[in-house]
């Protein structure tokens, strides 16, 4: 396979675009969500996106291939919530790997027809690992600042096992993403590095950090450069930030990360802030003039988009995309 | 220059082309080339610190996380976290205490030291920092396998490591060992574990100098040759390490240490050392390090003498320091309401607080509140910076002003308060005011406003008389609430209440018979006299006679709180300078630390007796007694006073303060005539609110206990000492006395003979003789003038309280605030009976002054000294001369004192005693110099500058009565008489000798150049009858004017 390293190099590769704003135009019901195997499971389902790689395989592939159609270099994994803290919520836990390792291996099989089809754009799986819903630097208690309700050793035994899935059904990257707390992310990269270890893999891991407000911290506090300097020990294909702000607001940080780190950066900004309907609407068009900003000054590699962005988006970015060439690295 | 051999100038960073060391908190710290070093906070250490040990231990977590902060504002940019203490479970302390800075911005905006000896806590703590931390530390001390799977899981955390240089043989104490452990340490991390070359960090051992021992000799030089050969050959590593080892045979000395923490990181810095574990709180500005200790801690350092240490160990004795002061927000003002009371309170910034008492009297329900919750919160707080060491004397004082001025300011309103609200059945300290039955009040002041509105005609009348203090200054009130009863007119000052008849009493619906109102209002301490309304109108020159008449027959209601503790107070403290003393500095500082700890302070001033001081305290159910005294007669006073108190029956602890006072005597003297209650000597003011905190908690019994455990280990220890200390009879003592040889010894006779006066003396003059140590050991400030301004603890005060000091230098000199006046004299002497100095004027024998002499076996060679052996023996046909003085500088002060003190200053008040006594010791000075180079004219050629006079390089002396060379405070009756100096200088000797005005230094002038200072020590009875004999006293007198020198 072509090395994605010589690639970046060369081009500015293009990320899928969001995951659940596609599933949810397929009206899901909570049928679709069970499938044949968890038909019977104690409790409802719906919502459970991470799910339907297992059982409504078609739809994800569908998305996968809308979007590497629409111009994608490196498709997401659908296994962004495929940790066991995540899934306890729907009494999960022991469907994870097999939700990660299908989630891989459908992707795997979408990207490889495109492949065979564009031999000379190859298309990339990352196997996406999120956040989880829990924290391991901060309390959910006010009152007790001293209080987590998860520890270092449970979050890199769950990233393990995804990670794990993952690998196993064929991804050719990991994606550690919409980091809120750095010390979430240490725990999925020193996961990552043992199961590699174990493994004898050596895939390139992909980091993208969020930030939530506009002083330009991370939810557990860390400011952009601090960010950076927590995770780059994991030796990163790239580092970046997604989700939370729009595009435009991303840029003085991505600037940030570009000056201060020596991987790749990437970026797969919101379609823009959520609106009080609680959709996002920032058009194809308008989000490609942001990212257009990001690409004059040479500040990403790969770049995407997160939450509201739609194949329509990324083909408007991919088009845009195709007309630069990397600055630096 | 570099130390080491091979290298040439200063470090320069030459590893480019590496990425630069890079750590994280909530924000980067980039180890650049450009950063001359890394400061790491040591204080969150269990190991270096025994205050964060017990938070720790105690779970008192917030407060070790104020430990945290304090060392992040203080500078620290990495805060090393230690957990290893048997005491403690290390990993679960190390989890939870990194769980808890997680949560504080303003500690882990810094990056995290994980510093243990067990690997288990260091990975703990791994996992619960999501910075880029350090790891302190790792090494081949357990072998290469155990060292490089250590590496690589710190790696895959994403930490830099301290890697100390140690292996299996042992910790490396040579320049070659650890250049040799540190190489070999780098190849396998870099080459074999893939680890960044600028994320190791080494350790290359700090070892402490000066031990004695010779090994040690070159621990720090091998250091910085290491530092410098590491930095010059191992690409991108850094060098840290603990420096306060380095002065580890130093504990208990801060400054010395604080210098040597300071040349050592200058020597390493320079030679490459890039990091350093270092208390910010314990290091001196290198180029302010006196000279004189520079050298010698850089001697030892670098090895470069063979009795470096020594030397350093000799000075070391000499020198020593304090703690820190803590910085506070600037924008203060933008705080809570108590937070810029506090601010105002320890900064004693003044400024604000009247606007801000104003502030929270409109908050609270009474005035007194203010005082009450507010201010004392913010004094608790200067309390606790003061017990802890970390404000000074001058900074408290400064406190107190501020919270005189609120209370000044609130005054008034109080008394307003007062006004509403008397109520005489209610004791109760400071709300003795507030005396209205709580329940009836509201529904009588309304009625009250009533009446008011609505008065009789023979009220309106009597009003018109007796308000605005129109009778005689008496003032009156109209329409009062006394308890449940409103009078009608009532004067508070005499308790006198006046009542017209004819009109409705009380609450109309609750009606008293007149009878039960009065003997209510009597038995309140009030007189109620009745008038008729017609009374009033027709005949109103008889009613205010008679009223006037009433009030004459009754005294002023003193404002004393009642009895017993009560209030917010912690207790009532008397104090008070003895008997015959009249020095009071150390009293007044006492009283003002006292009062700024939430005592209720009764300063009964100086020269007090016995009796009164007794008196006071059962009046007013005192909980200590304090007594002062600077001279040695006041001793036996305080004695006296320990063994009234005892007959008396008093149980209270006696407080035992002042220059002359000690342990000893306290233990020896005082505390066994005491028995009823605990006699408790107190070093100084700081000392004075823990002493009374620990003798008025419920903690008492313990810490009395403790006392009499060690006092009396001090009077076991003092009898042992008598008993091994030989002494001389008078007679042997006498043989052995000192020996000049008159024949060839140079008398010289004086231009004056007889006496001379000076009045009105320039005080400009006078002030550059002043040596301005002493005065900034009044302030409690340790150090010597002029290197105490800079001095790195106490630099910053001392600054302050020097600058203050200069200022009103100069309104004493530019505005005549004080009067020097002075006489000496100069006369015809020999020494008869070998201790005796007769002093002639025209061959008559005007005095014969008595000098003390050693008693105590010497040494072979050693003498028994007296001054009296400076002065030619009667007999040798020679004569000889001895000069007197008596200088002052203190006419004037007491108007400016009480100027002062009525401003509630008493800063300043302290200030112009303390510059008063230093100008006096200054005249005396200028006149020594002056009878030395004019008026006996011995030293005509005498040329000394300031500092020399200080350390007394000059030819002769001039002994105080009182002190060590003549201990016998009745030669100033001798001196007084022959240089007629109360007459001539306006000072007076007390019945306990002491001078008054205090500012005034009286002494005897020897000229012979083998002069010379000692201290006579302990004498025998056989000496005790030899100078009642010669003195005219009788052998009790004698015995109680030197009672502290009796070796029996």
């Amino acid at each position: 396979m072509a090395n994605i390293r010589d690639i970046l190099k060369e081009r500015i590769l293009v990320l899928d675009g969001a995951m659940g704003t596609m599933i949810q135009r397929h009206q899901l019901t909570e049928e679709d969500f069970r499938g044949e195997r968890f038909k019977n499971h104690s409790c409802s389902l719906k919502g459970n996106n991470d799910l339907l790689s297992i059982t409504r395989p078609d739809i994800i592939k569908s998305i996968h291939a809308e979007y590497y159609a629409a111009g994608a270099d490196i498709a997401e994994t659908n296994s962004f919530g495929g940790t066991w803290v995540a899934q306890d919520d729907y009494e999960l836990a022991s469907a994870v790997y097999d939700i990660n390792y299908q989630a891989a291996k459908i992707a795997r099989e979408v990207a490889d027809e495109f492949t065979a089809k564009e031999p000379n754009k190859p298309r990339f799986v990352a196997g996406s690992m999120g956040p989880t819903t829990k924290l391991a630097s901060m309390s959910p208690d006010v009152n007790d600042p001293g209080f987590r309700n998860i520890s270092f050793d449970e979050l890199v035994d769950t990233f393990k096992e995804q990670a794990k899935g993952l690998i196993e059904g064929g991804v050719d990257l990991l994606l550690v993403e919409t980091i809120t707390d750095t010390l979430n992310a240490k725990a999925a990269l020193f996961a990552i590095d043992e199961i590699q270890l174990e493994k004898g893999t050596d895939l390139p891991v992909m980091i993208s950090g969020t930030i939530t407000d506009a002083s330009g911290r991370t939810l557990s506090g860390q400011n952009t450069e601090a960010f950076v300097i927590s995770v780059e020990h994991a030796k990163p294909l790239s580092i970046g930030l997604n989700c939370a702000l729009g595009a435009e607001a991303l840029r003085p940080y991505l600037k940030t990360i570009r000056e201060k780190s020596n991987c790749f950066v990437s970026a797969h900004p919101n379609a823009g802030l959520p609106n009080e309907m609680g959709a996002y609407d920032e058009s194809p068009e308008f989000m490609a003039k942001q990212i257009k900003v990001f690409l004059d000054e040479g500040l990403v590699n790969i770049v995407g988009g997160c939450c509201g962005t739609t194949p329509a988006h990324i083909k408007a970015i991919a088009d845009l995309a195709s007309t630069y060439t990397p600055k630096n690295n | 220059m570099s130390l080491h051999p091979d290298y040439t100038g200063d470090y320069k960073y030459k590893w480019t082309d590496l990425p630069y060391l890079k750590l994280s908190g909530l924000e980067p710290l980039i180890v650049t080339p450009e950063v001359n070093f890394i400061n790491i906070g040591e204080r969150t250490n269990v190991a270096g610190s025994k205050k964060f040990l017990r938070l720790i231990n105690e779970k008192q977590f917030e407060e070790a996380l104020s430990i945290a902060r304090q060392q992040v504002e203080g500078g620290a940019q990495i805060i090393d976290i230690n957990m290893d203490d048997g005491l403690i479970d290390g990993k679960e302390a190390m989890i939870n205490f990194l769980k808890l800075v997680a949560a504080e911005p303003d500690i882990c905006r810094v990056p995290i030291m994980i510093d243990s000896s067990k690997w288990e806590i260091i990975e703990a703590g791994l996992k619960n920092a999501q910075g880029k931390c350090v790891v302190n530390s790792i090494s081949l001390k357990e072998g290469e396998e155990q060292f490089i799977a250590q590496a690589k899981t710190i790696l895959r955390y994403g930490a830099a490591v301290i890697v100390m240089a140690f292996d299996e043989q042992g910790q490396a104490d040579t320049y070659e060992r650890r250049i040799e452990i540190c190489e070999k340490s780098y190849r396998i991390l870099v080459d074999k574990v893939g680890f960044p070359p600028q994320d190791i960090i080494f350790d290359p051992n700090i070892f402490p100098v000066a031990t004695g021992m010779d090994e040690h000799r070159k621990n720090a030089l091998d250091f910085f040759l290491a530092t410098r050969w590491i930095r010059e050959n191992l690409p991108g590593a850094h060098v840290s390490g603990g420096v306060s080892n380095a002065s580890f045979s130093f504990r208990g000395n801060n400054t010395v240490r604080e210098a040597m923490h300071s040349a050592f990181l200058y020597h390493a810095i320079k030679e490459g050392m890039d990091m350093g574990i270092v208390n910010p709180e314990m290091l001196e500005v290198y180029s302010d390090i006196p000279k004189e200790l520079l050298d010698k801690v850089e001697d030892v350092l670098l090895d470069r003498t063979d009795d470096a240490t020594e030397r350093l160990l000799d000075y070391a004795d000499n020198v020593k320091g304090t703690v820190k002061e803590q910085k506070l927000d600037l924008e203060w003002r933008k705080g809570s309401l108590q937070e810029r009371i506090t601010h105002g309170l320890v900064k004693g910034n003044a400024d604000f607080i009247e606007e801000d008492a104003e502030e929270a009297r409109l908050i609270v329900d009474r005035p007194l509140q203010v005082i009450e919750e507010y201010l004392m919160n913010g004094m608790g707080v200067v309390g606790d910076l003061f017990g802890s060491g970390k404000m000074f004397l001058p900074q408290v004082v400064k406190s107190a002003r501020v919270m005189k001025k609120a209370v000044a300011y609130l005054l008034p309103y109080i008394e307003e308060a007062k006004k509403s609200h008397p109520n005489p059945s209610e004791g109760g300290g400071g709300n003795s005011f507030r005396t209205a039955d709580p329940i009836l009040y509201g529904k009588l002041k309304e009625f009250a406003k009533i009446q008011k509105s609505n008065p009789t005609e023979a009220e309106k009348a009597l009003w018109e008389l007796l308000r605005n203090k129109k009778l005689e200054e008496f003032k009156f009130r109209r329409q009062h609430i006394i308890g449940q009863y409103i009078t009608d007119f009532v004067c508070l000052k005499r308790r006198l209440i006046i009542e017209l008849d004819g009109k409705i009493h009380q609450l109309p619906e609750n009606k008293e018979n007149d009878a039960i109102r009065t003997g209510w209002l009597e038995e309140k301490g009030f007189k109620v006299v009745r008038f008729i309304n017609e009374q009033v109108l027709a005949d109103t020159d008889n009613t205010l006679n008679s009223i006037l008449h009433e009030l004459n027959q009754r005294e002023d209601v003193s404002e004393a709180s009642p009895s017993g503790r009560s209030g917010g107070i912690n207790g009532k403290v008397l104090l008070a300078t003895v008997k015959g003393d009249v020095h009071d500095i150390g009293k007044n500082i006492v009283g003002v630390v006292l009062g700024c700890n939430n005592y209720e302070v009764i300063d009964l001033g100086v020269m007090v007796p016995c009796e009164k001081i007794l008196q006071v305290a059962k009046e007013l159910n005192v909980d200590l007694i304090g007594l002062s005294g600077l001279i040695t007669p006041s001793l036996d006073e305080m004695v006296n006073v320990a063994k009234e108190m005892e007959k008396e029956g008093f149980t209270i602890p006696l407080l035992i303060g002042g220059a002359t006072t000690s342990k000893v005597h306290t233990a020896v003297k005082i505390e066994e005539h005491y028995k009823k209650g605990q006699a408790v000597y107190v070093l100084d003011a700081s000392r004075s609110v823990t002493v009374a905190d620990s003798l008025l908690s419920d903690k008492k019994t313990e810490y009395v206990k403790a006392l009499k455990a060690e006092y009396d280990t001090v009077r076991t220890h003092y009898n042992n000492k008598q008993v091994r200390k030989e002494m001389l009879s008078l007679e042997e003592a006498r043989a052995n006395k000192y020996k000049i040889d008159w024949n060839t010894s140079k008398i010289v006779k004086p231009q004056l003979l007889g006496t001379k006066q000076f009045e009105n003396y320039s005080l400009k003059e006078i002030a550059e003789y002043i040596d301005w140590t002493p005065f900034f050991r009044t302030w409690e400030l340790a150090g010597k003038y002029p290197n105490i301004l800079t001095d790195e603890v106490v630099g910053v005060e001392a600054t302050k309280v020097f600058n203050d000091a200069q200022k009103m230098l100069h309104q004493i000199i530019d505005e005549n605030w004080l009067t020097a006046n002075a006489v000496i004299g100069i006369w015809e002497a020999n020494t008869v009976n070998d201790d005796t100095v007769e002093v002639y004027e025209n061959g008559n024998k005007i005095a014969q002054l008595y000098q003390l002499r050693q008693q105590s076996k010497k040494a072979k060679e050693a003498v028994n000294l007296s001054l009296a052996d400076f002065i030619t023996p009667k007999g040798t046909g020679k004569t000889d001369y001895i000069g007197g003085f008596v200088v002052t500088t203190g006419h004037g002060i007491e108007e400016h004192i009480a100027r002062f003190e009525a401003d509630h200053d008493d800063y300043n008040s302290i200030m112009i005693k303390a510059l008063a006594d230093r100008l006096a010791e200054a005249f005396a000075e200028l006149m020594h110099e002056k009878v030395r180079k004019d008026y006996w004219g011995y030293a005509a050629n005498e040329n000394l500058p300031n500092e020399e006079l200080i350390k007394e390089s000059y030819k002769g002396i001039r002994p105080a009565p009182g002190y060590p060379a003549c201990p016998n405070h009745t030669l100033k009756t001798e001196l007084f008489k022959i240089l007629n100096a109360t007459e001539l200088t306006g000072v007076i000797l007390t019945e306990g000798l002491a001078m008054y005005p205090t500012a005034a230094v009286s002494g005897m002038y020897f000229g012979n150049e083998e002069a010379k200072y000692f201290g006579v020590g302990k004498i025998e009875k056989d000496q005790v009858q030899a100078y009642a004999d010669a003195s005219n006293l009788t052998f009790d007198e004698a015995e109680k004017w030197v009672s502290a020198n009796l070796n029996y």
